[in-house]
Formats: C-alpha cells, structure tokens, sequence
C-alpha cells in the first residue's frame, strides 16, 4: 500500500523537480539528499578519525617505555610549568587519563558510529531498498549538523578545568563513573563532556528514527522484510538498539549533570543515592551500544563475502535473525562489566550464562559467512581480504569476550589490559576493519572511481600486522596483570609495551597509505562503472551508476519475488 | 530535496509520521525508565538486601541457633565533618542474640555540626541478614562545640542466613558506617 503510493508519488515528482541539483555549499549545509549527507558523515568520521587516532599514538609513545616521558613535558607545554617540577608530573598524569578519556569517546560516538550508522547507512540502505531517498530528509540534515557541534563541545571539554587548577579536561574514562565524575572533577570539563553526549545523543537518536521509518516505509514493491538485504537487516536493528540504548545513557548523564550543579543525589551516598546505579544504568546502554557499534559491520560483510564467492550469502535468514537475537540478548547482560562490584553469585551466575549465550547467535554468523565462502569462486579482492580480515580478527576477540564472560576468571582480568585487548580487537579491529571494506567495496560507487588495487591491498596487510602487534601482546599484558588507565608500570611489563607500540606506528604507516591511494584514486579519476565487482554484487545500488544520480530509482524496481536478496 | 516530501502523498507522510512518533515515544519511554530505575533501584535493594541494604527490624528474631558468628565494626569520616568517630569494638555471640553496641563520636570543632550516617554491610549478601532494631543512622544528629555521645546500635542477625548456602564458609560480618556533614545546619 505504502509502495504503491510511492510510486504515485515519483511519477509526479519526476516530472516537476528532474535535475534539480543544488551546488556549492548550499548543496551541503542545507543537503537534504541521503547520499550527500552519507558522505559528510564519512568524511567527518575520517576527520574525527585522525584526532582520535593520534591521541592514541601520544598513549602508545609514552607506554613505549617504562616511566614517564612524554606527558610531563606535554604539560608543562600546555600550562608554562617547569617539566621537570612534581606539579607537572601530576598535570602528566592527569592528561594521559584525559587523552585515554578523549580517545574512547571519539572513536566511539564521533568515529564508528558516524561512519557506519551515519555514512554507509544513510548511503546504501535506501539503495539497498529502492527508496529515492530517506523518510525525513530535513532530520537526516539536521542529525549530521548535531554532530560537530558536539564534536567541539568535546573538544572545548580538554580545555576546561577538570579536577581542579592546573588539570585540564575530563580523565574519569569514557564510563564516567561517579563519584570520580561529580565530586571527582569539580570543574566544568565534565559538563562539557556531558553536553557533547546529550548532542550526539540526539543526533543519532534522529538519524535511528529516520532509519528506521525508511526501512518500514520505503521499501520498493516486492522488497519484503524478508527479501530485504542483510545490511538493510543490521541497520534496522541497530536503529532499534540506538533508540532503546542511547536515552538510557542520556538520562544517566543528566543525573550526573543534577548532581553536579544542582543539588540532586542520585548518586551521592552522603544523601541516600548509589554511584553503583550508575554503573547499572551507564552499562544498560553501554552494552547494547557496543553491538550498536559492530551489527552494521556484520550487515557489510555478508554483502562482501557473498559479493566475492560469488554466492549467495549461506542461511540469510539465520544471519538476519540471529542480528535480531544478538540485539535482544545485548539488553540483558550489562552486569557482565560489573562483577567487582560486589553482585551475588546467583546474579552473577544469571550474567555469565545469559552472555554465553550471546556467542550462540554470533558463532551462527561466523560459521555462515564460512559456509558462504565454502565451495565459492572466490576472489581476493582487497574488500574481501579487509572482510576476511574482519572475520578471523572479531573471532579472536569474540572468543576472548567469551573468557571474561566467567565471572571467575574477570575477577583476575578485570580493568587489565586483557580487557582492553578483547574490546579493540572486537571494535578497534572489528568494527574499524568493517568500515575499511565498507570503505573499498562501496569507494566506486559513491566516488565513481576505481582506487589502486595494489594499494588498497598494501594498506590492508601493513594494517592487519600493525593492529595484530599492537594488541595481541596487550593480552600477555592483561594475563601478566598490567591494570589499565596507568601512564606508567613495572619494567617487568616493558618488552610487550615496546612491541605493542612499534605496532601502533606500523599502523600509522598504514593510515598514510590509506590516505595516499584515496588521493590517487582522486587524481586518476579512473571510471568505476556501474558494477566494478561482476556477478557476485546483487544488491540494488550496483543497478545504478556511479555514483549514483542525485535523484535515484525515479520509477521504483521491483523485486522479483524468486530472487532473493 | 524536500519536494520529495512535499509532494508525497498524505497516507504516506501520515504513515512516517506514525513510525517517527512511535520511535519517539520509545525514546522518551526509555529516559522515563532511567529515571524510574531509581526508586525501584532503591526498593530492589531494601527488599533483597541487594548491594549489602540492611533491614529495619521492628520485633526480635525467632530463636537462637548455635552456630556463632563475629559482627566487626568499622567507621570512616568524610573530609568535611570534624568529628572524631570510635566505632564500637568486635563482638561475637550466637546467631540469633539481640546485641547493644555503642559508637562514640565527638565533634572537635568550635561550631555545631550536624552529620549524617550511611551504612553498608560485608559480605554484602549478608546484609538481607542483618537487622538492626535501633541505630543512629535513621537521623540526622547535631553536635554541639565539643560534645561527644555514644551513638547505640541495637542489632540481631536473622538465623535464616544459616540456611543460605553462600554464606556457609562466613564467619565475620562486617558492619561499616561513613559519617557526612549535613547541609541542614543545627536541626
């Protein structure tokens, strides 16, 4: 009903606005057009990328080493103090925990979930379905414009005073644990932290909205839910997951804000609050937020695998339904971060077995996307190595998640660098290596450009090893007992933490090639063609051109009901 | 553009603008959730004794039972309040027994100080278990310049917890106070 009413309605939108292309800024500031605002978002999340990245490498350069050497002398810069008096070791101290703090943040709500939530599925998932565009063009604007202001409010937080004169920005960590983030930092830092969450909030809560209606709404005549491509799957559930998660975390970060300046005790015990309430509530968002940051991945790389074995993608209805049951199970187990808090078994017990299960569903997508490469005519395409990349690196991670999912053994490992180990191999590799293949699969259709092949290969390999250095040893670290959020540590922990850091400018050489072959591909302009993949890629988007017109599908395709997605 | 919109159809913007509000209200719905976690927080935990809550007794336990258990107390003073607080000394008896202790704290400033206690048990399992029939954590109490008062505490352990298997190898409990200043100046 709604489809056939689409079609009436571009029949006449055809006629009366064909070829109406804004351009120069107008064509940007004021986009309205999915495509456009997708690669703003990307854009952005490349920009927000370096920042993030970089704080990073100072992290690793002063973890290169035992002792302190980078950031007193960073302090002393920043605040005119003498590097070598006590008062800037403490100032170091503090920003290492602020850079740590920054770097989270970032690459959580200003990285991964612009790039994948905002750019590729405000891209593709509309092409994927055959709608021109998305439901509320005007909030899909408004949600990208939300986010840098939200952006420098976070970056105005590392300016101002954190936990008092002579410590700038927030270093409680991107969980902002009470009572380290209200009485701990009395200073405004914190509530500009605060207010960057609130914008980035609602932005993404406006872009899940949007989603979410177009995908119910829009899709073309015969595109069934269940005929629906698997990234079109994963964005509907991760919209659903935004919009269930992310006002958790908002009231969460209100309370904190009422109990800094005005009075409440929510989390104060002096007057009857409970700072582990935070912990409950910050980790019910935060756990749906992490499978919030990795389920569009899952989406992509069915496309890629099935794209490159030239098979369809093995048990679609499995991959989508298990992206379902990984979204409902990731909303009851976010006590599973909390086992140090003093839980009883029997809820500890209830937390381990329900997180197990979560591999259950996960280890359903594993072995299909296996089953899809199997017997396939598989071609290595450098989407499909970041894709396999993806594959065999989340499972690392995944199987690491499983260890700490035992109350018994986090124990031990908890706030250890295992920890940190299990989350970036799971997000930092995961989701990040998810976002490369996105990147490479999808760059000719929405440039129009085929890149360097060889480069995009060369980018993967420097980078499958640079990430591989850097935190497969953090594991040996974590077992070992290293702690995390620490500027410094015992010299027995050094010849890891010189390794793992060599890692990171591998890594970074890496990122060099990567923007060296998007120049190059830039500058030889070397047309792409609709379909640069062949036979393999079946999705609606590479029925179109490269890139695709401004206004798409201006009479719907129609879904033969035998071929399936 | 924004024709696209203007120019649909109004079953189809009525259709959207159902979805959006129903994504809207799921929104809403949850930072209302947020919020009502609070008290329910709250009442979960005084109902199971969750995160070591302690329970408000109003009659005496049924019975005594052999098994023995040492009840250790424990104070800390938060920065603000200039009180000295000695905690009452360890005790041990069987389970079951009702125990008088006395906390003794001494304002040692000039002014009239108003404090306010917070109290936690450990093992926090056990705090389901222990019942206090009267303490001075229920009220604010001010200290005039200088004066020190015992502070009571009349206290059973409900031997029901000799039945609860996760509490088999404790033989200590602790109980700990964290004394605030009030902001209620001399109430």
């Amino acid at each position: 009903m709604a489809d056939i009413a689409h079609l009436e309605a571009h029949a006449a939108h055809d006629s009366a606005h064909d070829n109406h292309t804004p351009t120069g800024w107008r064509r940007w500031l004021y986009s309205t057009n999915h495509k456009d605002i997708g690669v703003m978002y990307l854009w952005f999340a490349v920009f927000t990328g370096i920042v993030g990245g970089l704080l990073s490498g100072v992290m690793r350069m002063e973890l290169q080493e035992p002792g302190i050497q980078i950031f007193h002398g960073l302090a002393a810069m920043v605040y005119g103090m003498d590097p070598s008096a006590g008062e800037a070791l403490d100032a170091g101290k503090h920003m290492y925990n602020v850079f740590t703090t920054a770097h989270a943040l970032i690459m959580v709500f200003f990285v991964v979930m612009p790039a994948t939530m905002g750019g590729f599925a405000n891209y593709f998932a509309p092409l994927m379905i055959g709608a021109p565009d998305t439901a509320f063009p005007r909030i899909n604007n408004i949600a990208f414009w939300l986010l840098p202001p939200a952006f420098i409010l976070l970056l105005m937080s590392l300016f101002f005073e954190g936990t008092g004169p002579g410590a700038l920005g927030f270093g409680g960590g991107w969980t902002v644990y009470p009572p380290l983030s209200t009485s701990g930092h009395p200073g405004p830092a914190m509530d500009f932290a605060i207010l960057s969450l609130h914008v980035a909030g609602i932005s993404s809560i406006l872009g899940a909205i949007n989603l979410i209606t177009t995908i119910f709404n829009m899709r073309a005549p015969g595109m069934t839910l269940h005929k629906m491509p698997l990234f079109a799957w994963s964005v509907l559930v991760t919209a659903f997951l935004l919009l269930l998660a992310l006002p958790v975390l908002a009231g969460a970060i209100t309370m904190l804000l009422t109990d800094r300046n005005f009075g409440t005790s929510f989390f104060k015990p002096a007057e009857g609050g409970d700072p582990i309430l935070f912990q409950h509530l910050f980790w019910f968002f935060g756990h749906p937020e992490v499978y919030i940051m990795i389920l569009p991945g899952f989406g992509i790389i069915s496309h890629i695998v099935s794209t490159f074995s030239r098979k369809p993608i093995f048990g679609y209805m499995a991959m989508a339904y298990a992206m379902v049951a990984i979204g409902f199970v990731g909303f009851v187990v976010w006590a599973h971060h909390m086992y140090t808090t003093g839980l009883s078994l029997d809820v500890q017990r209830y937390f381990v077995a329900a997180t197990m299960v979560i591999a259950v569903p996960t280890g359903v997508k594993i072995f299909s996307w296996i089953a899809t490469m199997w017997g396939g005519s598989i071609t290595f395409k450098s989407p499909m190595l970041w894709a396999v990349g993806f594959i065999f690196l989340f499972t690392v991670g995944g199987v690491t998640g499983v260890v700490l999912a035992n109350a018994g053994a986090d124990r031990a490992l908890h706030d250890t660098y295992y920890v940190v180990a299990h989350f970036h191999y799971v997000l930092s590799l995961g989701a990040v290596f998810s976002i490369f293949a996105a990147w490479y699969y999808w760059y000719p259709k929405m440039f129009g450009y085929m890149y360097n092949e060889t480069l995009a290969a060369v980018h993967f390999w420097i980078m499958f090893v640079g990430v591989n250095l850097i935190f497969f040893p953090q594991h040996f670290l974590g077992l070992a007992g290293m702690p995390r959020r620490y500027i410094d540590y015992p010299d027995a922990f050094g010849f890891w933490n010189r390794i793992s850091s060599v890692g990171y400018y591998i890594t970074f050489v890496a990122m060099i090639v990567f923007f060296y072959a998007t120049w190059e591909a830039f500058k030889r302009k070397r047309p792409a063609g609709n379909n640069p993949w062949g036979d393999g890629a079946t999705t609606l988007e590479w029925t179109l051109s490269s890139p695709p017109p401004f206004h798409q599908f201006t009479t719907l395709p129609r879904i033969d009901s035998t071929k399936a997605h | 553009m924004a024709e696209i919109t203007q120019s649909t159809p109004p079953a189809v913007n009525r259709n959207n603008r159902r979805v959006a509000f129903m994504g809207l209200g799921i929104a809403m719905g949850m930072v209302g959730l947020a919020y009502a976690s609070v008290p329910l927080y709250q009442l979960f935990c005084q109902a199971t004794g969750f995160g070591g809550t302690t329970r408000v007794a109003t009659e005496s336990p049924k019975g005594i039972i052999a098994r023995e258990m040492k009840v250790r107390f424990d104070s800390n003073v938060a920065n603000e309040l200039p009180w000295k607080i000695q905690p009452a000394a360890s005790i041990t008896d069987k389970i079951g027994t009702v125990d008088t202790v006395n906390f003794v704290a001494q304002n040692l400033s000039d002014k009239p100080v108003t404090g306010r206690a917070i109290f936690n048990v450990s093992p926090e399992k056990a705090g389901a278990y222990f019942n206090k029939i009267e303490c001075f954590c229920f009220t604010e109490q001010t200290l005039q310049p200088g004066e020190t008062v015992d502070m009571p505490i009349v206290f059973f352990i409900d031997p029901e917890l000799d039945s609860n298997n996760e509490l088999d190898t404790i033989k200590e409990i602790t109980l700990s106070y964290t004394f605030y200043a009030s902001d209620n100046e001399g109430s």
